[in-house]
């Protein structure tokens, strides 16, 4: 680990996230005269960029040897099963992160 | 006198309104510390980054970036990309943070998805201050996710399992997000463009270089298909 390195990095994520949560305040003055076309990216980014973390999620994932990317299918079935039945983030979380560790600790070891 | 009783009363207002958000903070944080230190990492951290960047998704995606000793100009796209949509937030929260004094730089830079449903939804009950009422909103939401973020990294330094595999939570969060975008109507189509375009983009430029082409392809494609997803009620 480099005390230094990381130092900088989590001052850059501050810094970006601190300049967007800023910027409309100081930018915009009043809410009428905001870019349509800023307005619209604004209402689909975030749906698409959920999309992107997701795959960045798994862009390491072995699929072409085994295991086959097994644990992560069961476990992100097992967290979206158990979403669509209850409704509870906290619950599919909870549950498909414990399923995974049991699976790639004990069953996939 | 006066003024204290203002603050007291501002604060019991919005501390019910923070109780579904304490649980989800404190076990997320919990799970963020948790995550951060199984990669090493002293839980203080954890405690850091919850105080400095505090945003959920992207404090998650920095284990990954930290531990990997990501390069500055990645780590700072990858911010851009997580917290765009807070631009989004900025703007319709212009008319509420409207003459709260010397609150607003802290309201503006503790704006989380949270707290903005929050400040968003409810109105600020009669007789309450409005910027005492919002920054203490604010305050606690943060100091769930910052206590949450302490408890994982300690429960991690000093209870001592097998957390190989723990670093799912990130994905099991984005997965649940995914599925909730994909059965509303309107957020359905950008959330499979977005899926489309970043699994494209892996398959051709590989795990370490996909990035910046996808965050390129998916705003074109929006900006591209914009008269679509409007008529479709997409951009609401």
């Amino acid at each position: 680990m480099n005390t230094t390195h990381t130092l900088w990095l989590i001052l850059i994520m501050a810094l970006v996230t601190a300049a967007i949560r800023f910027l409309p305040f100081l930018v915009f003055r009043n809410a009428e005269k905001t870019p349509k076309a800023l307005e619209y990216l604004g209402s689909v980014l975030p749906g698409a960029v959920m999309g992107l973390l997701v795959v960045y999620c798994f862009k390491s994932t072995t699929v072409l040897h085994w295991p086959f990317a097994l644990p992560e299918l069961i476990a992100t079935a097992a967290v979206v099963g158990s979403y669509l039945w209850k409704r509870n983030t906290l619950l599919s979380i909870g549950l498909g992160t414990v399923l995974y560790m049991v699976l790639v600790q004990v069953a996939f070891a | 006198m006066k003024k204290e009783t203002k603050k007291q009363s501002a604060f019991r207002a919005a501390f019910p309104k923070t109780l579904p958000i304490m649980a989800g903070y404190v076990v997320l944080g919990f799970g963020f510390g948790l995550l951060l230190q199984s990669k090493g990492y002293h839980f203080l951290w954890a405690v850091l980054m919850s105080l400095t960047v505090y945003g959920g998704s992207l404090q998650f995606v920095a284990v990954d970036l930290i531990s990997a000793g990501a390069g500055l100009l990645h780590t700072a796209l990858m911010s851009l990309i997580i917290q765009a949509r807070h631009l989004l937030y900025g703007i319709s929260m212009l008319k509420h943070y409207r003459k709260v004094g010397r609150k607003k730089p802290y309201l503006i830079f503790a704006l989380t998805d949270e707290t903005y449903s929050l400040v968003c939804s409810g109105e600020v009950p009669n007789g309450v201050e409005k910027g005492a009422y919002y920054l203490w909103i604010s305050l606690l939401n943060q100091c769930y996710w910052i206590i949450g973020s302490a408890l994982g990294g300690l429960f991690g330094q000093f209870v001592h399992i097998n957390t190989t595999g723990v670093e799912f939570s990130m994905t099991a969060l984005f997965v649940v997000v995914l599925t909730d975008n994909l059965l509303k109507k309107e957020s359905r189509l950008p959330t499979l463009i977005g899926l489309g375009v970043a699994f494209v983009c892996l398959l051709v430029f590989g795990a370490g270089n996909f990035l910046i082409p996808s965050m390129i392809g998916i705003t074109l494609l929006l900006l591209i298909l914009r008269p679509c997803l409007e008529k479709r009620g997409c951009a609401e």
